[in-house]
């Protein structure tokens, strides 16, 4: 890592201390530097290309999209609004924001609470709760999908997305898990300072700890948002047979089912679904990445 | 955390000697944890249970469950052919990608950290499809790489190579769904690389010292010091490849052209059942055909299976929280 050249030494040429050993290592440096930022460009490329193919394809006309181009000979933005016209595109917004802002204020209600227990708290049998959480965590949404719809069938509440919405206000593991390792980064002191003032742990929690952990906070609510929107197998299980209750997502699936062959319009619709999620990662692009990195490393 | 709870966050303070837990001090945690712990009970325990009664009746959620004994676990060891069909493409999907996932990262991630110019450029674009709703992304595949017109065989023409049906053929739609999940591999990228940022430079500067070429001090330096990194993303690939289900679904949907809601009879597994994963087996089990019982005894075996990798991870963390107490 010693030898990589920073881009200032090429645009000045670092002249200051002239000698063959240096212009080597130099020309070395800046070789490497061509070669690095090639093969991200191309992975970049790689990565970006799929989407950028997506997005021209939604501006074809109808019989393009049948043809192996892959510039659009003429721009039909008008494909989107034949999208909208087509299926009721608002109704499904509207049932997927309903599920995930639902889904990130109950997370929120029930996970802060049991995540200060988990991290400050001292009680017996904490860290037998915590493991099962984390348990909980690990079992594959399909495992407990037979007894539990059985369970919302009982109380009718099958054909809606209620039974994805509700648990969250009681629990929601992975949130549990990651906001406790936030909870964890705060130094003791601090809440040792909260205490001499006479705060007790809901004080604490509100004034002291939440806080302190605004960024970590936002990452996971991010994370649920994302989770419940991208979610398939949940509406697709509860709300598959009810169209009225359908998300994004799951008209998304069907959308090609109903326009044949029509791949113009089916691209418009990807595009439609994925812009959202897009739009709200530029903006909250830090919080995403640092959620990220906190998963994997503490994790 | 596990060698001394008590003490273990307030090292180091003098509180910890005179707040000591009094009597009644578990009504405040109980408090706090009330909600989970209800959460866990209805929407875990109880489903958990339930989940083993069931594996042994018939049950089809109009008449009553009949007892039936181990008759769904014999079925599904020796008389489901399609079980084993859909446990060898789960099994399939779960090695190949946990394998292809890391070492393409891995990879990725190497050639990341080293880029000086336009880091964040190149991090949102290589992040932006793990972004994409699964859905999405797999309508987008399926577009790319249809055999006709697809981008992707439009382009191995130019290069003189026909390509293949992709989605169509049995041969090659879980290579494709492969090729489809390293594109969504973004999360992990980023978190190997925050892995390999936090290597301490000294021991780069050690090691050339010691006059280790780049390849040398990646496989010495670097691959011993994000291993912990590493570990996660091979847990985290396995149960992604144990839940493998939305693309597949989608995929066979959309590829066989059936007009009805994916995850239909007719679409399911398309092609020859080469996409017939075994949650998508469960699936269809339990909720086109509703025997419940049947799928109660898949879902056993799939949380068995799952459990192994879980009780692997929790090891692990522990292991690692000691390792933290220690340092």
């Amino acid at each position: 890592m010693a030898t990589v050249t920073t881009p200032a030494d090429v645009a000045s040429g670092s002249t200051s201390r002239p000698g063959p050993a240096h212009r080597r290592s130099n020309r070395r440096g800046v070789m490497r530097w061509i070669a690095v930022h090639s093969i991200a460009l191309a992975l970049g490329l790689m990565f970006v290309l799929p989407l950028v193919f997506v997005a021209l394809t939604a501006f074809m006309s109808d019989g393009q999209a049948l043809t192996a181009d892959l510039w659009p000979r003429s721009w039909h933005p008008a494909n989107f609004a034949e999208v909208f016209r087509t299926a009721p595109l608002l109704r499904y917004l509207g049932n997927s924001m309903m599920y995930s802002l639902l889904a990130v204020a109950g997370m929120l209600l029930s996970s802060v609470p049991a995540a200060y227990a988990l991290a400050r708290m001292r009680w017996r049998g904490r860290q037998a709760v915590f493991l099962v959480i984390i348990a909980a965590m690990m079992i594959p949404p399909q495992v407990l999908s037979v007894p539990l719809y059985i369970l919302w069938a009982r109380l009718h509440l099958t054909g809606t997305l209620w039974p994805l919405i509700l648990p969250y206000f009681l629990i929601d593991a992975f949130s549990i898990f990651l906001l406790r390792q936030f909870f964890l980064t705060v130094p003791q002191s601090y809440l040792d300072a909260a205490r001499v003032d006479g705060c007790g742990d809901l004080r604490t929690l509100l004034r002291v700890l939440l806080p302190m952990t605004r960024p970590g906070i936002a990452a996971i609510s991010l994370f649920c948002f994302m989770y419940t929107w991208n979610d398939y197998f949940g509406p697709l299980l509860y709300a598959g047979e009810n169209p009225d209750e359908w998300t994004l997502s799951l008209a998304l699936a069907s959308f090609r089912g109903a326009h044949q062959v029509q791949w113009n319009l089916t691209m418009a619709a990807t595009v439609v679904v994925m812009l959202p999620v897009i739009l709200l990662f530029v903006l909250a692009q830090k919080s995403f990445v640092r959620g990220i990195t906190f998963t994997g490393v503490k994790g | 955390m596990t060698a001394a709870p008590r003490t273990t966050h307030v090292a180091g303070s003098t509180f910890t000697r005179w707040i000591r837990p009094r009597p009644g001090h578990w009504i405040r945690p109980l408090a706090f944890m009330a909600p989970a712990l209800a959460g866990l009970a209805l929407f875990v325990a109880y489903p958990l249970l339930a989940l083993v009664y069931y594996s042994f009746t018939r049950y089809d959620l109009l008449n009553t469950p009949v007892w039936v004994g181990l008759r769904n676990y014999v079925f599904l060891l020796w008389g489901d052919p399609l079980a084993r069909k859909a446990a060898f493409n789960t099994v399939w999907l779960v090695v190949i990608i946990t394998v292809l996932r890391l070492v393409f990262a891995t990879g990725v991630a190497a050639v990341l950290v080293r880029v000086r110019n336009g880091a964040g450029l190149f991090r949102t674009l290589i992040y932006l499809p793990a972004l994409a709703p699964p859905v999405a992304a797999t309508l987008a595949f399926t577009f790319l790489f249809n055999p006709g017109t697809g981008p992707v065989n439009t382009v191995l023409s130019w290069f003189g190579v026909s390509g293949p049906l992709w989605f169509s053929d049995p041969a090659w739609a879980k290579p494709a769904l492969t090729l489809l999940t390293l594109w969504a591999s973004g999360e992990l990228i980023i978190i190997i690389m925050a892995g390999m940022l936090d290597v301490p430079g000294e021991l780069y500067e050690a090691a050339s010292l010691d006059g280790a070429g780049s390849v040398r001090r990646f496989w010495h330096v670097t691959l011993p010091a994000i291993t912990p990194v590493l570990v996660f993303g091979v847990i985290n690939s396995i149960i992604l490849g144990l839940q493998y289900f939305t693309q597949a679904v989608v995929a066979a949907s959309v590829a066989s052209g059936s007009a009805d809601i994916a995850g239909s009879r007719r679409a399911i597994g398309y092609p020859d059942n080469s996409t017939l994963t075994f949650p998508v087996w469960l699936y269809q089990q339990g909720f086109h055909y509703y025997n419940m019982g049947y799928a109660s005894a898949m879902s056993i075996a799939l949380f068995v299976v799952s459990t192994v990798f879980t009780v692997f991870f929790v090891h692990r963390l522990r292991r690692a929280s000691h390792a933290e107490e220690v340092a």
